[in-house]
């Protein structure tokens, strides 16, 4: 059995210590978390963390049973198993060097992102989208120098069906 | 708010920030016993649940008095014992300042309770107690820890006692299982040709041991136990197998190997059970009930998953196989049943009685006095093995033992508790004299309130589980399991004003043992046994749970 990458998406009462409950349960358990994002979800008092893992199939099962298990927790959504938009944002402060201002503004214009602050020696790039278009943009950008980079790890929804039914 | 939850006895230790609530407590019908250390609290509150099939309850100070309790907490937690240990905290404007005798409990404790609460206003206190009681006694049991800062202890508030079952979102077990799984079990319980049924701890919370008997009866299925599961069926039935895993008998193991359908119900297939989870049953199909999913395909491939309370499993079980001819069950059992047999006769427990006591003579001696209707606890190690062993249990609720934690020191405290919940029953703790040293301060908790507790120390000077492992596996090299120094326990009890009795020859043994258990009050019984008794058979860790090593 080979691991997987997992998206979870897990609802949560919003309590204090929550969120130590469900990284207690990962670090306790030796699971492991590629990233975590949480916010308030539509419903008041409602959290949504969503959360990476790779684990095999008898893991998942246990993370999963694991999480239920945990008295604040609403529910849990493997949306792997599933159509869903899985989204990131990353904030990536750029070495902009006179020679390379245009270059980069060429490459943020294709990856439809922009640049939301300018200094004389750098640009700090915002990007949204998978995780594959934000790599390509990392790979890119290399070159001129990367100074700082903050992402806030994968936010996914489940898709709605699309007939309406 | 506390006696509408049924509670009717406390035990706990007071300090700073519990004074207000003790004297309150004063005014009520709760009985308090004061323990002598808080770790003593909860295994008494531990051993009380056990045998009243209620919620045991604690209350502890702040600080060190909340620490104290975290042993006997995590040991709840492995057990599935139904609890709420409630501790002191300072003030709230004081918390987080590391005030004197402040300690983050509840973070602490998040890993080791089901669940808990710091309660900072003093109007959530009734809905967050009447929560607490429902979570811990509710799904698998656990204990629920309720931080209670000093002021909000002290503050006032209008009091209307909330109604009605407690409603939770979050939190809604699976009580009754899915009919679907269930008519796949009977067919494949049908269709069997050496069925095995293992049965644990969640048939003994559960209260289900009559329907599991029934069951196993009525299709002539052998049923062995788990350490936690002794006493979920009849252990002098025909069809009991003893216990199994590491130092269960020859029988129950081997069916192990050789079932071809393994009903596990109310187990957790611990490691302590399978040995090498590889080869364990690996020629089965398994059939797995469990009120908590996590516990199925948590160690062991499961061909059909049943969630739900054991109880109601095995409830519409019988049911369902009210309407099925049995009529040739007998004869189609036969082959298996004889294999059993076979394997019973050619390895039974045995040890061989000379000049010096033997630990399992003690026991069965014990079991024999007591006609195997005392309540038994146990500390963890040799004696343990030997309790559960040589004591037979043919009914539920009277084996407590610390299983999952295997926490020292758990069995005098234990049988405190039982003892409260069972006035008039006999109480005996069966120790080893490392694990009693451990606890013993509790005799005072005993003498103080009366409770009539019996212990019977099998003394061999060694700490003598890990002194067999040495012996074993590691050349004799005897390293810091040498206990000789060690108090005299007839002394020592009645330095208490218990009583102490010693036998040191095997013709005393009978002698003692009646004497002390006739003896009113708390008594020490110290028996001084062969001190390089090994106890068998046993499965070296790791191995496969076929391969025993015999006497």
């Amino acid at each position: 059995m080979s691991d997987e990458q997992h998206v979870l998406s897990i609802l949560v009462e919003d309590r204090p210590g929550v969120l130590s409950r469900i990284a207690g349960l990962f670090s306790g358990r030796g699971f492991n978390i590629e990233s975590l994002c949480v916010a308030n979800a539509a419903q008041e008092g409602i959290s949504r963390i969503t959360l990476v893992t790779w684990a095999d199939s008898v893991i998942i099962e246990q993370i999963i049973k694991q999480l239920h298990k945990l008295i604040n927790v609403v529910k849990v959504n493997d949306l792997t198993e599933a159509p869903a938009v899985f989204r990131e944002m990353a904030l990536i402060k750029v070495s902009a060097k006179p020679e390379f201002r245009a270059e980069i503004l060429r490459i943020v214009d294709i990856f439809r992102c922009k640049v939301v602050d300018v200094s004389a020696e750098h640009y700090t790039v915002e990007v949204t989208g998978d995780q594959g278009k934000i790599a390509a943009l990392l790979d890119l950008l290399k070159p001129m120098g990367i100074k700082e980079v903050a992402r806030t790890g994968i936010t996914a929804l489940s898709r709605e069906n699309k007939n309406g039914h | 708010m506390l006696e509408s939850e049924g509670v009717d006895s406390i035990f706990g230790y007071p300090g700073g920030v519990l004074i207000g609530l003790y004297d309150e407590l004063e005014k009520s019908d709760i009985r308090h016993y004061l323990v002598r250390h808080e770790q003593g609290a909860v295994h008494a509150a531990d051993g009380y649940a056990r045998v009243s099939g209620k919620v045991g309850v604690c209350l502890v100070t702040s600080g060190p008095g909340a620490t104290n309790t975290v042993t006997g907490i995590a040991s709840a937690y492995c057990d599935s014992i139904p609890m709420v240990v409630l501790t002191g905290q300072v003030p709230t404007g004081l918390i987080g300042n590391d005030a004197f005798q402040e300690v983050d409990i509840v973070g602490i404790t998040r890993p080791c309770t089901k669940h808990n609460y710091l309660v900072k206003d003093v109007n959530e206190l009734a809905d967050t107690i009447r929560e607490a009681f429902h979570i811990a006694r509710s799904g698998r049991p656990g204990p629920v820890l309720i931080d209670l800062p000093k002021d909000v202890l002290a503050a006032v508030t209008n009091f209307k006692e909330p109604k009605g079952p407690v409603a939770m979102r979050s939190y809604n077990p699976t009580v009754k299982p899915n009919i679907k799984q269930l008519t796949k079990v009977i067919k494949e319980l049908l269709k069997a040709k050496r069925p095995l049924i293992v049965a644990g701890g969640g048939i003994i919370s559960s209260h289900s041991s009559q329907a599991l008997t029934d069951f196993a009866r009525k299709l002539q299925i052998p049923v062995t136990t788990t350490l936690m599961g002794l006493g979920a069926f009849p252990g002098s039935d025909p069809l009991s197998l003893g216990m199994l895993g590491m130092h269960g008998t020859y029988r129950a193991n081997m069916s192990t190997g050789d079932c071809d359908v393994m009903l596990g119900v109310g187990v957790r297939f611990d490691d302590r059970v399978t040995g090498k989870t590889d080869t364990f049953a690996s020629q089965a199909r398994i059939i797995h009930v469990d009120i908590d999913p996590t516990s199925i395909r948590k160690n062991v491939p499961v061909a059909i998953p049943v969630v739900g309370d054991c109880k109601a499993t095995l409830d519409m079980l019988n049911e369902l196989l009210a309407e099925e001819n049995l009529g040739d069950i007998p004869e189609k059992r036969e082959p298996w049943l004889g294999r059993i047999a076979q394997w019973k006769a050619a390895q039974r427990l045995a040890y061989d009685q000379k000049d010096v006591i033997k630990p399992q003579y003690v026991v069965e001696r014990l079991c024999a006095i007591t006609e195997g209707k005392a309540i038994i606890s146990t500390e963890v190690g040799q004696n343990q093995m030997w309790a559960a062993q040589y004591y037979n249990f043919d009914r539920p609720d009277h084996f407590i033992t610390s299983g999952g934690l295997g926490v020292m020191g758990f069995g005098l405290p234990a049988a405190i508790g039982a003892q409260v919940a069972a006035p008039n029953e006999l109480v005996v703790d069966i120790a080893g004299d490392g694990s009693i040293q451990m606890n013993i301060q509790e005799l005072g908790t005993a003498m103080q309130h009366k409770l009539p507790v019996k212990v019977v120390i099998l003394n061999n000077g060694y700490l003598g589980m890990v002194r067999q492992w040495q012996e074993l596996f590691f050349g004799k090299r005897y390293c810091a399991t040498n206990m000789e120094t060690q108090p005299d326990f007839v002394k020592l009890a009645e330095a208490y004003g218990a009583t102490g009795l010693r036998a040191t020859k095997p013709e005393e043994v009978d002698a003692v043992l009646r004497k002390g258990l006739a003896a009113e009050g708390p008594v020490i019984m110290d028996f001084v046994v062969e001190r390089e008794e090994c106890v068998y058979p046993m499965v070296p860790a790791g191995a496969a749970i076929t391969e025993m090593l015999l006497v």
